[in-house]
């Protein structure tokens, strides 16, 4: 292994600003006729093993406004667990997906099946989740969280276990609003701050 | 026999990721760039060592980019017309913090057309539109890690933030890896443009030499004759630790 002043320093991140969809999801900038269709419609193709989940949700700046301008990408494992490329991953999960804020209410849908419980390294394993990545205009580095689901045992997730301030916790739980439904607020800022990652 | 719903053995100890560097990005709270100051997280990051999640990523396969994806000149003409600007090639190479090329990994870059206008429903600077210019590209890397755009140089633009700020001429670059905890976009300057020291979203980057990495040098061996200019910007993403799993797949 190199030592640490070996190391190359990753380039430096910039703000994806407000035209990231011209790029990640062109057609949401009105941009129809470069490519066939946008990367990352879906995380699933139909016939994907697991239970169909819709999560809906706002990305709240610090005033408590609903961004209409932010992008995610989520990154999850199939209904065992696995990732795409992982032997005995189902075929049908991607497991990527890209949507974004809608332009006139700020709220986003994800629709993709309920991941596994993922194995780590040395006997941990993680509860079920899906990875954010999150950018937009004054977002200076994409910001990283989870979402957890409130429906399952999260009791003896390694990472959720780190989070000193308990109440906090919730602020990564997707709260069923009905059958297969939930509901996951972002906010960047403030009071019910959400726990971002640096993983 | 393990319980049926006990979680898949992790397969690719490959991949490890190497802390990132926060001290060598932009500070997320920057008053000068004013949309920062509410999109800033007040709280500390919750920081752990990586875990599947962010080790593995999604790949994609080369049936999913056309043959002018990466041309930006042409792939949004109408019929034989070309885009107006001066026309460059944008290349460089994508490695990680180890060295190593990071191969078949998606590129994609947007920007203003030569005017500084974007072509998007919520650009309403009143620079034209070129009816050639669609402003999006991408690719993937090579075996070797290399990658390359055809484009024109985009115009500068001014936006609002302090009364009269612009942002000097750039070029946004979305970058995969091959791990969603390497999951980059920045933008590429270009050499000699003026407006990048007076601009805050560069600014946000408080080291010098960080900053500097983005500002793409003229590179006249690359550049053809009577034709286009060559700007050479290389990318450097996380590392991974080696293994001796390394040629698992990750992803699809
Ligand atoms: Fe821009």
């Amino acid at each position: 292994m190199l030592h640490q002043s070996d190391r190359l320093i990753e380039t430096p991140s910039q703000t994806a600003g407000p035209y990231v969809h011209i790029g990640c999801i062109p057609s949401f900038a009105g941009l129809k006729d470069v490519y066939p269709e946008d990367l990352g419609r879906s995380p699933i193709e139909p016939g994907a093993r697991g239970t169909r989940i819709t999560i809906t949700g706002s990305v709240y700046d610090g005033t408590g406004w609903a961004m209409r301008d932010a992008m995610i990408e989520s990154w999850q494992a199939d209904a065992e667990g696995r990732f795409a490329g992982q032997s005995g991953a189902d075929p049908l999960v991607s497991g990527f997906c890209r949507f974004a804020a809608d332009k006139d209410s700020g709220e986003f849908i994800l629709r993709t099946i309920k991941p596994g419980a993922v194995a780590g390294r040395d006997g941990m394993v993680f509860a079920p989740h899906i990875a954010l990545w999150i950018v937009a205009r004054g977002i200076n580095i994409g910001l990283s969280t989870r979402i957890y689901f409130e429906d399952e045992d999260n009791s003896a997730d390694p990472l959720l276990a780190r989070i000193e301030q308990r109440p906090r916790v919730q602020t990564l739980m997707a709260t069923a609003t009905g059958a297969g439904t939930y509901r996951f607020d972002i906010r960047l800022q403030g009071e019910g701050e959400t726990v971002f990652l640096d993983l | 026999m393990p319980p049926p719903d006990a979680p898949a053995e992790p397969q690719y100890d490959a991949a490890a990721l190497m802390p990132r560097r926060h001290d060598m990005h932009p500070r997320p709270y920057d008053p000068d760039y004013k949309t920062s100051v509410t999109r800033a997280p007040r709280l500390p990051l919750l920081s752990m060592q990586a875990t599947p999640t962010e080790e593995t990523g999604p790949r994609f396969g080369h049936d999913r980019i056309g043959p002018l994806d990466n041309d930006l000149i042409r792939n949004h003409a109408q019929g034989d017309a070309l885009a107006i600007g001066e026309r460059i090639r944008v290349f460089g190479r994508v490695i990680d913090e180890t060295g190593r090329a990071v191969p078949h990994t998606l590129v994609e870059i947007w920007q203003a057309n030569a005017g500084g206008r974007y072509r998007h429903i919520k650009d309403t600077y009143f620079a034209p539109l070129d009816p050639n210019f669609g402003g999006c590209g991408r690719t993937l890397t090579d075996e070797t890690g290399h990658y390359e755009f055809m484009t024109i140089r985009p115009g500068a633009y001014p936006w609002p933030n302090r009364a009269n700020d612009w942002r000097p001429m750039h070029i946004h670059f979305s970058i995969f890896g091959h791990a969603f905890g390497q999951r980059l976009i920045s933008q590429m300057y270009f050499q000699g443009d003026p407006l990048i020291d007076l601009c805050p979203i560069a600014a946000t980057i408080k080291d010098r030499g960080q900053l500097d990495r983005l500002v793409a040098p003229l590179d006249m061996q690359n550049a053809r004759g009577m034709d286009y200019l060559a700007y050479r910007f290389d990318i450097v993403l996380r590392g991974r630790r080696q293994t001796m799993f390394e040629n698992r797949p990750e992803g699809l």
